[in-house]
């Protein structure tokens, strides 16, 4: 009787011993995810609301978090070099093509690109920045990537182009418009630009997350994540688009000759950029060949 | 196999050792030793990454951020073909000045879909594990005698073109592979997992809806942080979509990543860390910096909703 007691006593005690291990156990393990690391992320908002360098922010971003965790200094300095060093493949994508590009824009590519583009006659801005959309949404899908731009394509050719359509059918419009009109030319570049660029499989996104997926032992073809792409790729078009189309009848509505309203903005407006785009100011030039 | 990715590295870090060494020597560039210095230390990266203690390439890491944080990397007065000299170029070769510059894809297309034919006894040619990349390259070399040809200018002339476009690109040339370096530091220090834990303990994902909207949004919302999808992507996939959108919910691996990236560049749309394609429009002289944002915020809500529904309707496909 005692003996059996005493067993039941026993897996009494160890079964609340073992009750209260996992409840601790289990507390434990929820405090156990540390929330530190996530001082890294603190530093780049910080680092950025204080406009330091990106460059520096993300080094300094990078030795918080090791310091968050904490590791000791020469494992923060392993771990970037380690984590520099395997990534090595990303900036491949833009430092291998410059000789080529460098070459041809020495022998006037982008004057032939631009003689080729202004063939495209089209009457209003809205089909303008769908036609650009369009073009670099499929370049950019084809690894061309560098045919757009803002100091290379967007202030010498398509804000230009952009401001003469709206001059030509509205006539002289204000400044205010034409800083409108330049920001949705450069908006136009980025999102045809982005929602291209990730369909192409030599793409620097795709490699990344193929990369990612391996080491999470998934195994997935380049190619069939850029096919699944696509569909976003087409409501990024669609939904832009649409945009561009109601600009032109909202245009169309406050400018159309009839309702032009008077702006004493109009006169400053001609001399601030002139037909090619390029500005007299020589600091301002200096400005473009630096970005 | 004959070609692999190594020699793309060696190639790279022969160019940028030869770049660096124009800018050391350039006695007209206002900050030769210190943008010099900057691109030999990445040539060094390049070149003995595999065989520099990691420790060493993390200083060199920190040495190149300081000196692009000091404002040591600045580019020289551009010296182009004047313009008279390079339309009687356009003149003379007309359209036929896109054939390099479509060599490009043209090669990494071809490669790709070849590489597995592509075979010298028992050698297999192009590096398996990196095809892509590596018909990419060989786009590149094949592209430049191309253009080398047709232009009758000389390699010389075109390692002169690629100092002049480094130099004017800047440290932003590194700024992606940064980025890509923090995302493996944060996940090896656990941010995903204290991303994770905190989008687990608070939202409640018993539904696929709401793990959708979680991924979706949280790739916009740490892309907006971080100014780049590369470095969200990591955090966010390995935090929730991994284990609760495709091991819980058995999602396509491949339309997961797809659309999570593309709801992350729908952050990058609405974001200033996004300098290069956000603020940079400064150079077309518009007096609000966040002009360009406020264009694009219309267009990336909308999207960020099209990608949650696309996701949660084609993700057992």
């Amino acid at each position: 009787m005692d003996a059996e007691f005493c067993i039941a006593e026993n897996q009494f005690a160890l079964m609340i011993k073992k009750t209260i291990a996992d409840f601790l156990w289990g507390k434990f393990m929820e405090n156990a995810v540390n929330l530190w690391p996530l001082v890294g992320v603190l530093v780049i908002i910080a680092g950025f609301l204080l406009r330091f360098n990106p460059m520096l922010v993300v080094a300094l971003a990078a030795v918080a978090t090791g310091i968050a965790v904490p590791l000791p200094w020469s494992n923060i300095l392993s771990e970037i070099g380690t984590g520099f060093v395997k990534t090595r493949t990303l900036p491949l994508i833009i430092l291998l093509p410059l000789a080529v590009i460098g070459l041809l824009e020495r022998h006037g590519l982008r004057d032939r690109a631009q003689a080729w583009i202004s063939q495209i006659t089209v009457a209003t801005v809205g089909r303008l920045l769908i036609a650009y959309l369009l073009l670099r949404q499929l370049t950019a899908a084809f690894g061309l990537t560098g045919l757009g731009g803002h100091p290379q394509m967007v202030r010498p050719l398509l804000a230009p182009m952009v401001e003469g359509t709206a001059q030509t059918r509205y006539g002289q419009i204000s400044l205010q418009l034409r800083h409108k009109l330049r920001a949705y030319a450069a908006a136009t570049d980025n999102v045809g630009l982005f929602f291209g660029e990730d369909i192409f499989v030599a793409f620097g996104a795709i490699v990344l997350m193929v990369t990612f997926l391996h080491q999470s032992g998934i195994d997935v073809a380049p190619a069939t994540v850029a096919v699944w792409g696509i569909p976003t790729a087409v409501c990024a078009f669609l939904i832009h688009a649409t945009r561009l189309f109601l600009l032109d009848r909202q245009l169309d509505r406050a400018w159309l000759p009839g309702n032009l309203p008077q702006s004493p903005e109009v006169a400053v407006a001609a001399a601030g950029f002139d037909a090619n785009g390029i500005s007299a100011s020589p600091a301002e030039l200096m400005q473009e060949s630096k970005s | 196999m004959i070609i692999s990715i190594t020699y793309l590295y060696w190639l790279v870090g022969l160019i940028l050792l030869i770049v660096g060494g124009m800018i050391l020597l350039d006695r007209e560039h206002p900050k030769r030793f210190l943008s010099g210095g900057f691109w030999l230390i990445y040539a060094l990266i390049f070149l003995f990454g595999d065989h520099l203690p990691a420790t060493l390439v993390g200083v060199f890491v920190i040495a190149m951020a300081v000196i692009a944080g000091a404002g040591g990397v600045t580019a020289a007065k551009a010296r182009e073909l004047t313009s008279a000299a390079r339309s009687v170029s356009v003149e003379r070769l007309g359209n036929r000045l896109f054939i390099p510059a479509l060599t490009i894809p043209l090669v990494t297309v071809v490669g790709t879909l070849l590489a597995p034919h592509l075979k010298i006894g028992q050698m297999v040619l192009l590096d398996p594990k990196n095809i892509t990349l590596v018909s990419f390259g060989l786009g590149c070399v094949i592209a430049l005698a191309v253009a080398c040809y047709l232009t009758r200018d000389t390699v010389t002339q075109s390692l002169r073109e690629t100092r002049r476009l480094t130099d004017s690109l800047g440290w932003a040339v590194v700024l992606p592979q940064m980025l890509g370096m923090l995302g493996l530091v944060f996940s090896d220090a656990g941010v995903g997992k204290a991303v994770a834990h905190l989008t687990t303990s608070y939202i409640d994902m018993d539904y696929r809806i709401t793990a959708v909207v979680v991924y979706c949004v949280g790739m916009a919302l740490f892309t907006m942080v971080m100014g780049n999808g590369f470095a969200a992507f990591p955090v966010m996939t390995g935090g929730v979509g991994v284990p609760i959108l495709y091991g819980v919910y058995h999602a396509n691996p491949a339309v997961m990543v797809a659309i999570g990236m593309f709801s992350g560049y729908c952050g990058t749309l609405l974001t200033p860390m996004a300098a290069n394609y956000n603020i940079v429009p400064a150079v077309l002289e518009l007096p609000n910096k966040h002009a360009v944002i406020k264009v694009q915020i219309a267009t990336a809500l909308p999207l960020l909703l099209c990608n949650i529904a696309l996701l949660y309707f084609l993700m057992l496909h």
